[in-house]
């Protein structure tokens, strides 16, 4: 790796979040996060799913179905904070027009979808034995399917542009034309038509659920947020060496052409 | 103020002369409209039930179809790149652009709207409502189709991604203009729907063109 950042500015050079957001210094200092996240990750999930499977309560109503709970709203949550993750990082690369924030863009984008996704499928399983029905044009799940839409629309316009640098910034452009739009969209699909239960957990007035729920809850919420920084991680790791090994080919390719 | 018009002008002739297709995207409107009763049967009641929405979803496509031509003429014989450099700020030039094309293509569905409410059985003081709706809402549509037509001008093959990105942004505008016509048991509920259709229509006409024009300089270095 010293060979190949020899042209770049080294990191001592730097300042500490130039420095963070070398995407050669990044790969170096990322590895070794890797291990201790995985291992934290294992670890809340396990009392996480202990909790939710065999040491909390069922609800009075639903029953045990109401475990489904645990998986489907910390998967909601997260499709909504990867896009958050994206905005950032597309302020970035269009204000510093940064090579790794183009490359963290690009990285949240299947990870979020695949939450929503997540969060729509556990939705319809736990919907179909309390509601009796798979899915209900009600508005919070009609605006996750809008949000599941605008993240296949970025991932497919990622996978049309040859130019990735270029891509980045264009695509950042969307992204934040989606994020003025996310809260408008919601609230017109809101105001349509509303079945699904209001928060019950981030609320003025304090949860209304009780603790022997919210502990688990809670628990879940952490581990899959470290998990998202953890796939996050991966992928970006992932995203820069795609890259590197896209120019270093370009680079052979050139080498080849001169020398024939 | 010359420079503004006389961009205007040269859209409207654009699309006006040989090769244009205003007239195009109104026989695509009239077709899709006229085409929904052979799927949904020739129920008078039913369809004109229907009408208001079969329109606006008529008006939607429509749109889209014609957006591709708001940006790619431009790009490909050079002309985006006079206008970036041009002594006009480009976030003017566009919203320029954008009155031209609205004008060349959602006036005239608007005009073939009263056709198409004959076709559905649509009485006139709700064709009248319709027109309305559409007169505050398809500026909307057609600043979103702006935004996803700047983002995916420089792709080559960008006829099928730039629908992708816009449908999931128009749904707002889809809601509050068939919500505007509805006659729900809530009163007063169709005018709040009307009023946060202007409001989409108005908060959109201001950022599209900074974001229209940021979207056409990042693609074009």
């Amino acid at each position: 790796m010293a060979q190949n950042a020899s042209s770049e500015p080294t990191p001592q050079d730097l300042g500490f979040f130039s420095r963070l957001a070398h995407p050669g210094y990044f790969l170096q200092w990322s590895a070794y996060w890797l291990k201790p996240l995985a291992i934290l990750v294992c670890a809340l999930l396990a009392i996480g799913l202990f909790y939710a499977f065999y040491n909390s309560p069922a609800d009075y109503q639903q029953g045990d179905t109401v475990r489904i709970l645990y998986i489907h709203a910390p998967a909601a949550w997260l499709s909504q904070f990867s896009y958050a993750v994206m905005a950032v990082a597309s302020i970035g690369s269009l204000v510093w027009r940064h090579p790794l924030a183009d490359v963290s863009a690009k990285a949240a984008a299947p990870i979020g979808a695949t939450f929503t996704a997540i969060a729509l499928a556990t939705g319809a399983l736990w919907g179909r034995p309390t509601w009796g029905t798979f899915w209900e044009w009600d508005g919070r799940m009609t605006s996750t399917l809008v949000m599941l839409f605008i993240y296949l629309g970025i991932i497919a316009l990622w996978r049309t542009f040859e130019d990735q640098a270029r891509a980045g910034r264009i695509i950042a452009v969307i992204t934040l034309v989606g994020a003025i739009n996310v809260p408008i969209i919601k609230f017109s699909v809101e105001w349509w038509n509303t079945l699904h239960q209001p928060a019950s957990v981030f609320r003025l007035d304090g949860p209304t659920m009780p603790m022997s729920m919210l502990i688990p809850l809670f628990v879940m919420f952490f581990a899959f947020s470290f998990l998202f920084l953890l796939l996050h991680f991966i992928s970006m790791r992932a995203e820069i060496l795609r890259r590197r090994i896209r120019s270093a080919e370009r680079r052979n390719a050139q080498r080849l052409r001169s020398q024939g | 103020m010359r420079a503004f018009l006389a961009v205007i002008k040269r859209d409207l002739k654009l699309a006006t002369r040989i090769g244009g297709d205003a007239l195009t995207v109104v026989l695509f409107f009239l077709m899709v409209g006229a085409i929904m009763p052979f799927a949904i049967g020739p129920d008078k009641e039913l369809l004109s039930q229907l009408a208001p929405a079969i329109i606006w979803i008529s008006a939607l496509l429509s749109l889209l179809l014609a957006l591709d031509r708001l940006f790619r003429n431009d790009h490909e014989d050079g002309s985006l790149i006079a206008m970036r450099q041009a002594g006009l700020p480009l976030e003017l030039i566009i919203f320029a652009k954008l009155i031209a094309h609205w004008l060349t293509s959602a006036l005239p569905l608007i005009l073939a709207t009263p056709l198409l409410a004959i076709l559905l059985n649509l009485d006139f003081a709700q064709s009248i409502k319709v027109i309305l709706t559409l007169l505050i809402g398809t500026p909307a549509l057609v600043c979103f189709g702006a935004i996803g037509a700047a983002v995916t001008v420089t792709i080559k093959r960008g006829g099928l991604i730039a629908p992708i990105l816009i449908l999931p942004l128009s749904i707002p505008t889809l809601i509050f203009g068939v919500s505007a016509l509805s006659t729900g048991a809530i009163s007063g509920a169709s005018y709040a729907a009307f009023l946060f259709l202007a409001a989409i229509t108005l908060l959109s006409l201001v950022f599209t063109p900074f974001a229209t024009a940021l979207a056409l300089k990042m693609g074009a270095d």
